[in-house]
């Protein structure tokens, strides 16, 4: 067992994101508005330990996609810091220059279906990230990598010859994550990496990237709307709220005594499996758009518990117990 | 109460659909029965595949071109409805069945005022004045929960967000008061707590307005909390139906029961879930006997060789041979 | 099998060969070959188009006369009418024209110069247009604009303006001298400026669908260059559609060569295209001699037809697939 286990691998400070979505120029000149930003993540911190699960939970909209996208390089933050390992990094361009550090990071998407190339052999996929990542000069040795790694994901070797489109959606998540496991990563982000799959299919996957993580020592960032899949495989989880971190906490702590109003709403509005005849308490209102967020607190419409403060002031992730908050509420005791 | 002695509402007998393709004729949904009575819930619930769609589709005759009804029946209280004409078929739909469908989005006509929507469909079916039925409309609104009728009665689509959406299809889905709904996947692209809204509200306007449900989905939370009976479907056969708490907590099928165990659920604390090994079948490549036997932790050499019909298990109905009572060694299922 | 490039490795060999073997049975047993087996009149366009095509390539060993070499001809020969007629000639099926040259096999030698224009023009404009689109699409913003605005002023000119107007400046700016030398390349260029923007365009709009694709995300992610990406990922997939673009504009250049050599200012006159022949004839057919520019023309409209009726069937048969 890698004995690094609990040190801190990935550091997020202060982590913002705007997205430009404002009319064309010649548009905001006539109609007089002015420029109109997404703020799809908002100034979140966090931190990964090595050989860790830290999930990211939240609703659509709420920016947790984008925090991966952030973390591997796809977006450049427009504020704030990621650290790998002490390291600060940069944008896509800049990680290119450092391939050493950019190699040691992976992501596995959700969506089976476009995250292989359709015109490209599945050995050629595989691959890929070996020939760039020069692990080894020895081309010969890619074709038996290629097989070990279809091995590990639980296909067979001759699938290498083939296309994507002959494997059905869990197969080719299995590919993806032979793929993500070529360039021998530490850190692998998984963007709802499940959600397309059948539930079967999600069990197998799911299981897969248990036991490639017990084995290699991966750290993942688990990305997901689903609290129970999140309860199963995180050992930390982060709740995200209109582009904001509302609680981060380990997974026991957060599931047994949330703290924040909508982690708590957001378990509450769970479908009951083990039919106990507990009625849902169903959420009022719905997510608001985030190109106008609510002022002070981003939940404070949709909380029962909001005051005066709330509609003003913007709450700070606070240590308390054994979870971290962003609640008025929470800190004044109310709750 | 589902289930009372009066005929039921919806019944399908022996459906087979089937695809003709220049490799050979496929069977998407292959000898499947079963019935709805008026004010329940049946869950139809299945893996991608497993040919749920293609049932409901066929029930409102949207079956897509080339797929066909080869053979069975489908009856609308008591009248059959899968062999009238197109011009019969588009009377009965709206007005004795309603359809839910998954994506709010393109189940409304962007171009046109959601009222207006609703005004045609329901001076399609009823007959009412113009006046009248966009009354109809407003209470509808009102009634689906959706605030400020009078005035969003005049809005675009994208002018609501996804949930509200859903909402005034619900109330499309309901305005020529149909007695039956279909409604395949209607909560899958909402989030958890708008789903908890949805759900909530087609419970309601059922017990309210005694509607039947068919209820598709592969979502076994929403069946749980919605349903009265549950049908599992796998590669376009029925494996298992009954009541909903004895499908979910009792299954008998061993496909119901790996299909239960291999959902994670809060306060489970396991290693790793329960899976089963495969994925289900291509239309190509069914096997022979029954068709879950390659996947099947119990299958035994009867199953490889006939294909089990549905057989009384308890209150439940299996198609599997290990509840076969006539066999003279009874492999009893957990 | 037999390791023809020693070193190389007998395995390469042996895999290159079942990789193409497999490929064409899986192009023999795809739905593509089904629709096209099933429609007579493609099955028809093809075979002519192969035929014709074929045959002109080959002219300078099919050809009945080589008629370009001075020495073979014969001026008592000229203005012979078809063979069918009573002072025709079988040697001369189709007559022959004001020089003693045989119709048909200028007609061959003729269209392999159109062709050959053709073939080299769209090349040039897919090479353009193909490079641009990718650009354009990937890269975005200012560089998108910048690109797209070029291909929308050069849409509002028509394609024989341009083509003229790249041939005048090539001719104001070379010597006297090189002027027939460089005509041909002149032509090609001419031509395949003129048609770039149709593969741009659509080359950018699928490139801009497929980079939001999680296959070049993971690419990305990887740490592959933009120029890698757009090449070894991006292009095998949005390529389907620029062949079809491809075969159509093949049949538009070579009416617009044969335009461009019937104004005069196309190829030069010592390798006549269909043009050229079209516009020789031309000068007779009011005085009888009919048989000049009718073959010649007939030639160009059985050409350009069926490539054009190849392209058509292309578009269909790649739709649903293009989804």
């Amino acid at each position: 067992m890698n004995d690094m286990t609990g040190q801190t691998l990935v550091e997020v400070k202060d982590l913002e994101r705007y997205f430009d979505v404002s009319p064309p120029f010649l548009n905001r000149v006539i109609e007089r508005t002015g420029k109109i930003y997404v703020k799809a993540v908002d100034g979140i911190d966090f931190e990964i330990n090595r050989g860790e699960t830290f999930s990211l939970v939240g609703e659509s909209g709420c920016g947790k996609s984008t925090v991966g996208h952030l973390l591997v390089g796809l977006y450049a933050p427009t504020r704030g810091k990621i650290r790998f390992e002490g390291v600060p990094l940069g944008g896509e361009n800049e990680r290119r220059k450092n391939i050493d550090i950019q190699s040691r990071m992976q992501m596995i998407f959700q969506d089976p279906y476009a995250s292989l190339n359709p015109r490209w052999r599945v050995s050629k996929i595989i691959s890929e990230p070996m020939r760039i990542h020069k692990h080894t000069d020895d081309k010969s040795r890619f074709q038996a990598l290629v097989e070990e790694l279809l091995a590990q994901v639980g296909l067979a070797p001759e699938d290498g010859e083939k296309y994507p489109h002959e494997f059905s959606g869990g197969q080719r998540q299995r590919i993806s994550i032979a793929r993500a496991l070529a360039g021998k990563p530490e850190f692998i982000v998984c963007d709802e990496p499940t959600s397309a799959l059948d539930v079967s299919v999600q069990a197998q996957i799911l299981n897969l990237m248990k036991d490639l993580q017990r084995r290699l020592g991966l750290t993942y960032l688990f990305i997901s709307h689903d609290l129970a899949v999140v309860y199963h495989i995180s050992t930390s989880v982060g709740v995200m709220y209109l582009g904001r971190l509302v609680e981060w906490s380990d997974k026991k702590t957060l599931f047994n005594a949330p703290r924040h109003p909508y982690t708590r709403m957001l378990l509450d509005a769970i479908p009951d499996l083990s039919m106990t005849g507990r009625r849902r308490t169903p959420v009022a209102g719905e997510v608001p758009s985030p190109i106008n967020p609510p002022s002070g607190c981003a939940f404070h419409p949709r909380c029962p518990f909001a005051d005066s403060r709330c509609k003003t002031e913007r709450p700070n992730l606070i240590a308390t117990g054994k979870t971290h908050v962003a609640c008025h509420a929470v800190e004044e005791d109310r709750i | 109460m589902p289930g009372n002695s009066r005929s039921p509402l919806l019944e399908v007998k022996n459906l087979k659909i089937e695809f003709p393709t220049r490799r050979g004729t496929l069977v998407a949904v292959d000898d499947i029965s079963l019935h709805i009575d008026a004010g329940e819930v049946l869950g139809v619930v299945g893996e991608s595949g497993a040919g749920k769609s293609l049932t409901g589709m066929s029930i409102i005759g949207l079956l897509e071109p080339p797929g066909r009804i080869a053979a069975g029946q489908i009856l609308l209280e008591g009248r059959r409805i899968d062999n009238l004409s197109y011009e019969m078929m588009r009377k009965i739909r709206g007005k004795d069945i309603g359809a839910i469908f998954q994506d709010p989005l393109t189940s409304l006509n962007p171009l046109f005022q959601v009222g207006d929507q609703l005004v045609e469909t329901i001076r399609t079916h009823l007959d009412l004045t113009e006046a009248q039925a966009r009354k109809r409309a407003i209470d509808l609104f009102k009634e689906v929960g959706i605030p400020s009728a009078e005035e969003r009665i005049d809005h675009y689509p994208h002018q609501f967000s996804g949930g509200m959406r859903q909402r005034v299809v619900i109330a499309l889905a309901l305005c020529a008061e149909p007695r039956l709904i279909i409604a395949d996947e209607p909560t899958t692209a909402l989030d958890v707590s708008i789903q908890a809204q949805i759900i909530e509200l087609l419970k309601r306007l059922c017990r309210e307005h005694n509607n039947a449900v068919m209820l598709i989905t592969h979502d076994m939370g929403v069946i749980a909390e919605t349903a009265d009976r549950v049908a599992v479907m796998y590669a376009g056969r029925i494996a298992e139906i009954g009541s909903a708490e004895n499908v979910i907590l009792r299954a008998n099928h061993p496909y119901t029961h790996g299909l239960m165990n291999s959902i994670p659920a809060i306060g489970h604390d396991v290693e790793a879930l329960v899976q089963i090994d495969g994925a289900m079948p291509r239309l190509t490549e069914i096997p022979s006997g029954c068709s879950f036997n390659p996947r099947c932790p119990q299958s035994f050499e009867r199953c490889l060789a006939e294909r089990p019909d549905l057989m009384p298990v308890g209150k439940s109905q299996v198609a599997c041979w290990l509840f076969d009572h006539d066999q003279k060694e009874v492999a009893v299922g957990e | 099998m037999v390791a023809v490039y020693p070193g190389w490795g007998e395995l390469s060999m042996v895999k290159v060969l079942a990789h193409s073997m497999d490929g064409l049975k899986r192009a023999l047993d795809s739905d593509i070959f089904y629709s096209f087996t099933r429609s007579p009149v493609v099955v028809a366009a093809a075979i002519v188009a192969v035929v014709y095509i074929s045959a002109s390539l080959m002219a300078p060993w099919v050809a009945p006369h080589l008629v370009f070499d001075v020495k073979t001809l014969n001026l008592m020969d000229a203005f012979t009418p078809p063979a069918w007629y009573a002072d025709g000639n079988m040697s001369f099926l189709l007559g022959t024209d004001d020089q003693g040259r045989d119709i048909l096999s200028t007609i061959l030698f003729g269209s392999r110069v159109s062709l050959l224009v053709g073939f080299a023009s769209i090349l040039l404009s897919m090479v353009i247009g193909v490079g641009l689109g990718l650009i354009s699409g990937y890269v975005g913003g200012r560089v998108d604009s910048f690109i797209m605005r070029v291909a929308d002023i050069q849409l509002a000119f028509p394609a024989i303006l341009i083509a003229l107007l790249f041939n005048g400046l090539a001719r104001g700016f070379l010597p006297q001298g090189m002027h027939e030398e460089a005509a041909l390349y002149v032509l090609v260029m001419a031509i395949g400026l003129a048609r770039w923007v149709q593969f741009a365009r659509t080359v950018r709009s699928s490139t801009m669908v497929e980079k939001n694709k999680e296959y070049v995300k993971a690419a990305r992610v990887i740490g592959r260059h933009p120029a890698a990406i757009m090449i070894q990922h991006v292009l095998p997939n949005v390529s389907g559609p620029v062949l079809v673009i491809a075969t159509i504009s093949l049949a538009i250049a070579i009416i617009l060569e044969a335009t461009l050599s019937f104004l005069g200012v196309g190829v030069p006159a010592t390798q006549p295209s269909l043009g050229t022949l079209i516009r020789i004839g031309n000068n007779y057919l009011l005085s009888g001699e009919w048989w000049m520019t009718l073959f010649p023309s007939a030639a160009l409209i059985i050409l350009v037809l069926s490539i054009n009726l190849l392209g058509d069937w292309l578009r269909d048969a790649l739709n649903p697939k293009l989804r």
